[in-house]
């Protein structure tokens, strides 16, 4: 899996949970999931587990905390899969 | 009620906004317990004057006090002295038949998942004849506070 295949599959997972205000935003790597694409804590929670369905892996309690952009995410999903 | 005293302990909310009268069960898939609605609730008085029918929202938060954060609160096990504040995230209910003074409400929920604080469940509210009166999918998270 390269990492564009990741991250345009990422940013489909994301792009449902947008909020009106940057939902017409282009999303990109260095967006942060809470500051700049102003995803709310219960959102996240979901698209964590659209990513667990997604590529079929595993994130533990204490991997989430590290999901803060776009970019950590997608190091995440490299990491499990590789 | 006795059995799962600890658990109804824990709830924050108090009168006239305690809508747990019993938890007849609790397990990790679930839920289940019940609440009868009172001629002299509050929300009564003004919807409607001299026709009282439970509002949609009152049932959503008697289908989340039940079906949610009593369940919540027993996934936790939270410590005895600590305070537990839960927000409700999301709820997708479907309103089926109308809920009158003295009707017994039986709130039976279904864990979809437990993951990283989120609790979403599938939630059904019935009358004591199996009559359903509302069923959707609710959602929330805790917040512990230590004070």
């Amino acid at each position: 899996m390269t990492r564009e295949t990741v991250k345009t599959d990422l940013i489909d997972i994301i792009k449902p949970y947008l909020p009106e205000e940057v939902m017409n935003n282009e999303v990109s790597e260095e967006n942060h999931l809470i500051n700049d694409l102003m995803i709310n804590s219960a959102h996240i929670v979901d698209i964590v587990l659209d990513i667990e369905d997604k590529f079929d892996i595993m994130i533990d309690d204490d991997v989430i905390g590290e999901m803060n952009t776009v970019n950590d995410s997608i190091n995440v999903v490299l990491q499990k899969t590789a | 009620m006795s059995t799962y005293q600890n658990i109804v302990d824990f709830l924050p909310y108090q009168e006239p906004f305690l809508f747990v009268e019993n938890i007849d069960s609790l397990t990790e898939e679930g839920a289940l317990g019940s609440y009868t609605i009172k001629e002299d609730e509050y929300f009564l008085k003004g919807h409607f004057p001299g026709n009282p029918v439970v509002p949609g929202v009152i049932l959503t938060e008697i289908m989340c006090q039940i079906g949610l954060v009593t369940l919540a609160l027993f996934l936790l096990k939270p410590e005895k002295g600590s305070k537990i504040l839960p927000a409700f995230t999301s709820a997708n209910v479907e309103f089926l038949s109308k809920a009158l003074p003295n009707d017994r409400l039986i709130v039976e929920s279904k864990k979809v998942y437990f993951r990283f604080g989120k609790l979403k469940c599938t939630v059904t509210c019935e009358k004591e004849d199996g009559t359903m009166v509302a069923k959707g999918e609710l959602a929330g998270m805790v917040v512990k506070s230590e004070e």
